[in-house]
C-alpha cells in the first residue's frame, strides 16, 4: 500500500469530523479524577493532623495552603500554555514566581513576630524527611493525570512541559500534605516543600521527554 | 481559512491543506539539504507534518495567527525527522559492508517511511485507509463495502491516522 500526499490530504479531510476536546478540558477532567486518589492516599496513609481545627487559626498554617495552591494554579496555567506547539516559557514563566512571593512574604512576617523557637529549629522542623517523601508519592496520581491531559496537546518542549506538570502535581500534593504536616513555619515550607517540588519537577521532565512528544 | 476548517468546513480544510503543502515541501527540502541529506526524502516529512497538523488542530487557538502555529509544528517534525535520519545513518554503517555486495540500492519512492509504517497497521485500519485514501471512496461507500457502520469507519480511520503518527515518531 502506498499513499501519495494528495491522497493523505483527502484522508485527513475525511477525518475532519472527528473532534477532540480542547487540552484544557481533558487536563481538568484527568486532574479531577486523580485528586480523590491522592486524597485517599493521604487520609488512609497519613491522616490529617489531630489539632487541625486549632491549627486553622494559625495564619502560618493557612499560609501553607496559599503557597501550595499558588504553585499548583500557576503551574497548571503555564503547562496548559506550553501544550501549544508555538508556545515558549517567555512571558509566562514569571507566573511561577507567585508561590515564591507568597512564601517570602510569610518568611518576612514571621521574622517580625516574636518566636518561641530559634530560626534553625523552625527550618529543620519535625519531619522534613516525611515531607520530602510524602509530597512526591502523593503527587504521582496527579502527575500521571497531568501527563494524560498534556498528551492531547503538542508541546514544543516536552521536557519543559513535563517539568511544569511536575510542579503542578507537587503543588496539588503539597496542598494535601499541608493538612498533615505539623511544621507551619514558612522557613520550613520554603526549604522542604521546595525540595519535594524539585524532585517531582525532575521526574516530570524525565517522563515528559518521553511521553509528551507529538 | 483555518477557522472555517476547524469549524467543520471540509472543503475549506481541503483547500488549506493543499495550499500549505508546497510550502511545507520546500521547507523540508531546505532542511534536508542543510543536513546533507537527499532531498527526495522530503515527502515523508511533508506527510508527517500534515498528520501532526491534522491530529493537533485543536491546539490552534482560533484567535491566534495560523502561520506561527503551522511552522512550529513543521519545525518540530523536521527536526525530529533529521535527528532520526542522523541516527539511522550512523547505525547503518555497521552492516553496510555486508549488504553492499549483494543488495542493490532500494528504489526511491515518494514517502517510503510512511508506506513502510502503513504495512504494520492492523488489517481493518489498512482496509479503511486503502479505501478512503487510495480509492477515494467516501466514508459511506467504505462502510457499505466492509459491512461496517459509518461510525466504525470513522473510528477506524482516526485510529489508523493516530497510530500511523505514533509509529512514525517511534521508529
Amino acid at each position: 500500500m502506498r499513499m501519495e500526499t494528495d491522497q493523505l490530504i483527502r484522508t485527513l479531510v475525511a477525518d475532519n469530523a472527528q473532534r477532540v476536546l480542547p487540552v484544557g478540558i481533558i487536563l481538568l477532567l484527568a486532574l479531577m479524577a486523580a485528586t480523590p486518589v491522592s486524597t485517599a492516599m493521604l487520609l488512609l496513609g497519613l491522616g490529617v493532623r489531630p489539632d487541625v481545627m486549632l491549627a486553622m487559626r494559625n495564619p502560618f498554617f493557612d499560609l501553607k495552603f496559599v503557597v501550595t495552591m499558588a504553585l499548583a494554579i500557576s503551574a497548571a496555567t503555564v503547562s496548559l500554555h506550553l501544550s501549544r506547539p508555538e508556545a515558549s516559557l517567555q512571558g509566562w514563566g514569571w507566573l511561577l514566581i507567585a508561590p515564591i512571593v507568597v512564601v517570602s512574604g510569610g518568611i518576612v512576617s514571621e521574622m517580625m513576630l516574636p518566636q518561641r523557637l530559634p530560626m534553625l529549629a523552625r527550618l529543620v522542623g519535625h519531619n522534613s524527611l516525611l515531607c520530602m517523601s510524602a509530597i512526591p508519592v502523593l503527587s504521582l496520581p496527579i502527575l500521571a493525570a497531568a501527563m494524560i491531559g498534556l498528551r492531547h496537546g503538542a508541546p514544543a518542549r516536552p521536557a519543559a512541559a513535563g517539568a511544569i506538570a511536575g510542579l503542578l502535581s507537587a503543588g496539588a500534593a503539597a496542598t494535601l500534605y499541608a493538612s498533615h504536616c505539623t511544621d507551619d513555619s514558612p522557613l520550613f515550607v520554603a526549604t522542604w516543600y521546595t525540595i519535594a517540588a524539585g524532585i517531582v519537577a525532575g521526574l516530570g521532565a524525565l517522563i515528559g521527554k518521553r511521553v509528551l512528544r507529538y | 481559512m483555518m477557522r472555517q476548517a476547524v469549524a467543520g468546513d471540509d472543503e475549506t480544510y481541503h483547500r488549506l491543506l493543499r495550499q500549505v503543502t508546497p510550502v511545507l515541501r520546500a521547507a523540508a527540502r531546505r532542511g534536508l539539504a542543510r543536513a546533507g541529506q537527499p532531498a527526495d526524502q522530503s515527502e515523508d516529512i511533508v506527510q508527517e507534518i500534515l498528520l501532526a497538523v491534522h491530529l493537533k488542530r485543536h491546539t490552534w487557538d482560533v484567535t491566534a495567527p495560523f502561520a506561527p502555529w503551522l511552522f512550529a509544528i513543521a519545525r518540530n517534525k523536521l527536526i525530529d525527522a533529521l535527528r532520526r535520519r542522523g541516527r539511522r545513518i550512523f547505525v547503518n554503517i555497521d552492516d553496510f559492508a555486508e549488504t553492499l555486495a549483494d543488495e542493490p540500492a532500494a528504489p526511491k519512492v515518494s514517502a517510503a517511511e510512511v508506506d513502510a509504517q502503513l504495512q504494520t497497521l492492523p488489517q481493518r485500519q489498512r482496509d479503511v485507509l486503502q479505501s478512503i485514501a487510495v480509492e477515494a471512496s467516501s466514508i459511506k461507500q467504505t462502510a457499505a463495502r466492509f459491512a461496517m457502520t459509518e461510525g466504525a469507519v470513522r473510528v477506524a480511520l482516526h485510529r489508523a491516522l493516530s497510530s500511523l503518527t505514533a509509529k512514525l515518531r517511534e521508529q
